[in-house]
């Protein structure tokens, strides 16, 4: 899995609130509306400013706070193709890979908002483009990369009916 | 080689010897949805092409974030989860029974040894009755409903050794907050915590669920606490399921471990606009407030609501201050009105509004104004928590609030006892 995009860097501590705040989250199933409102307490014209493929960046513990599943939703129906922070809020972590979106640790002090990044999922490495390095990430464990790589939980359970790990 | 209650109880529930960072499937005893994230476990559900779920008896959904609706796509949420609660023949609790985490103990759904999930980050709330619970997004509900397992990695424990006893004024609510404002709010990420020690030991049961509900705001995965007699007790009061607790083994290995005494601690207050911004409550007395909240998951129990009553009896709240109270649960409130302490809260002002989430989430019940501050018993003060972004949230036992509403800035509960 090759990904493509440009950098929106973000702090520490981003919570789910922030990613997709309870006043919107409560209202609809419909994503794609949602998507609109993603990290709009943080930037209120974020929206706008992704094109299709981008990466949002944050430091450590992302993802912290509610379970809302609607917030990895919400950064995929926004055509953010990976998020990658130096750590992560383990229930965010789950959602994400249970809903298919990439989550990627690794060391963000050396990405900067507006940099390039091409990213091997596989080869477990992102090149910076525009600083010309490459950075390692944390491999995940072999379960998650399993329901990643299927597209996600509920395609793994349509295939199994259950759970099965090979 | 000795285990902490988190590997005992996956281990029990895989059928496996599991120790920290290995990756099982377990069973599980129970699983449940509020209405924030049951909608979406259900369209999960369906498209997973699932025939029905494990187990009837072992699910329930809540309606407590938005409840009672406000709003025409709420309603049509709720509608849904009505009609699968219906379809599945699950337990279901509607607008007005309370909170998610008040009611899966409270109603005996659970007891100590169990593996519970639910689709809420402060499911870790059970940990206080020994129970390994914790939080999971809607999709792994859905895998949850239809297969009763799920599959977990075996988390470290971070063990917290808390020494003395709170001293009169000071709650475990105030704890709790200096505990995170010490390891910060991710520290214990991944992690299961353990609070052990004779802090603990004095707390009564009520006291104990706020400190495993707020686990989470530390990162922790679950916050878990031993059975002891007065457990017992109370878990025997709710069912009469069969249990055997489980206790750590002294040998236990563990990630991390801290040592504290409680025994002068103040009243602590988690500032704006994260839970470990901490500090010790004369150093924001200065702070002016206009909405007081008592409730929610960590504080509406009836010993938060006595304690609230008895600093509120025969006073007015400060000109210019507005408190909610919302009781955890339908038994909550019933028990409060026996008591009269409902009367005694409105009486002084308070407004008290339909057992469940109350104002916590910002969806309804109580959103703050612009630069308004509210000084609240919840587990969260992030920027917007409350339904707006230009509000600050500060965070505090119930008595704390209470003082707080009679002098109209962030107050001492101390000075009123
Ligand atoms: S009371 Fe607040 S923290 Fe507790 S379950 Fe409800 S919204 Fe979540």
């Amino acid at each position: 899995m090759d990904l493509k995009g440009s950098v929106h860097k973000f702090g520490d501590d981003v919570n789910t609130d922030y990613i997709i705040s309870g006043r919107h989250k409560f209202k609809t199933l419909d994503m794609k509306e949602l998507a609109k409102y993603v990290m709009e307490d943080l930037d209120p014209d974020f929206y706008n400013k992704v094109t299709p493929g981008d990466f949002i960046v944050g430091g450590s513990n992302f993802g912290c706070g509610s379970s809302r599943e609607q917030a990895p939703l919400a950064i995929i129906n926004a055509n953010i193709s990976a998020v990658i922070a130096k750590s992560f809020a383990r229930i965010f972590y789950r959602n994400c890979i249970n809903t298919g979106l990439p989550v990627i640790e690794c060391d963000t002090d050396k990405i900067d908002a507006g940099d390039e990044l091409e990213i091997n999922l596989q080869a477990g490495v992102i090149h910076n483009k525009t600083k010309g390095v490459d950075l390692p990430i944390t491999p995940l464990p072999d379960v998650m990369l399993q329901i990643l790589s299927e597209g996600g939980l509920v395609e793994h359970f349509r295939k199994n009916g259950t759970f099965k790990f090979d | 080689m000795g285990k902490t209650i988190a590997e005992k109880i996956l281990s029990n529930r895989s059928g496996q010897d599991v120790k920290a960072n290995d990756i099982v499937i377990a069973d599980l005893d129970f699983v449940m949805g509020q209405d924030g994230t049951s909608p979406l476990a259900i369209r999960a559900f369906r498209e997973m092409e699932a025939k029905g779920v494990f187990d009837h008896n072992r699910i329930a959904m809540v309606i407590d974030h938005s409840a009672p609706s406000p709003l025409e796509g709420v309603s049509e949420l709720h509608h849904q989860m009505r009609s699968f609660a219906n379809e599945q023949n699950i337990h279901f609790y509607d607008i007005g029974d309370g909170v998610c985490h008040q009611l899966v103990p409270e109603q005996g759904h659970i007891v100590p040894g169990n593996l519970v999930i639910g689709a809420d980050s402060h499911t870790c709330t059970y940990g206080a009755i020994n129970v390994f619970s914790t939080g999971v997004g809607s999709t792994d509900l859905a895998a949850g409903l239809i297969s009763g397992k799920l599959w977990f990695k075996v988390p470290e424990t971070f063990k917290f050794v808390l020494n003395g006893k709170l001293p009169e004024g000071v709650y475990s609510k105030d704890l709790i907050l200096y505990l995170i404002g010490d390891v910060t709010a991710d520290g214990a990420t991944y992690m299961a915590a353990e609070y052990v020690g004779e802090a603990i030991s004095h707390l009564s049961i009520e006291e104990r669920f706020t400190i495993s509900n707020m686990a989470i705001e530390m990162g922790a995965k679950c916050g878990l606490m031993e059975a002891d007699d007065k457990t017992i007790e109370w878990v025997k009061a709710h069912t009469n399921k069969e249990f055997t607790p489980v206790k750590a083994d002294a040998d236990a290995t563990y990630a991390k471990v801290k040592e504290y005494d409680v025994s002068n601690l103040g009243p602590q207050i988690a500032m704006p606009h994260t839970v470990d911004n901490v500090a010790n409550i004369g150093d924001v007395s200065h702070v002016q407030v206009q909405q007081g909240v008592i409730g929610t998951c960590t504080n509406g129990r009836m010993e938060d609501l006595r304690i609230a009553a008895k600093i509120l009896k025969g006073k007015k709240l400060h000109k210019g201050t507005r408190l909610i109270v919302a009781p955890a649960s339908r038994e909550i409130m019933l028990n409060a009105m026996r008591e009269n302490l409902l009367e005694i809260l409105v009486e002084a002002g308070a407004a008290v509004v339909t057992p469940g989430c109350g104002p916590c989430v910002g969806t309804h019940n109580g959103v703050p104004s612009d630069g308004e501050n509210v000084i609240s018993t919840a587990n969260r003060n992030f920027k917007g928590r409350m339904g707006n972004n230009r509000a600050f949230v500060y965070l505090g036992s119930p008595a704390t609030v209470a003082a707080s509403m009679i002098t109209g800035r962030i107050t001492d509960p101390r000075e009123f006892l």
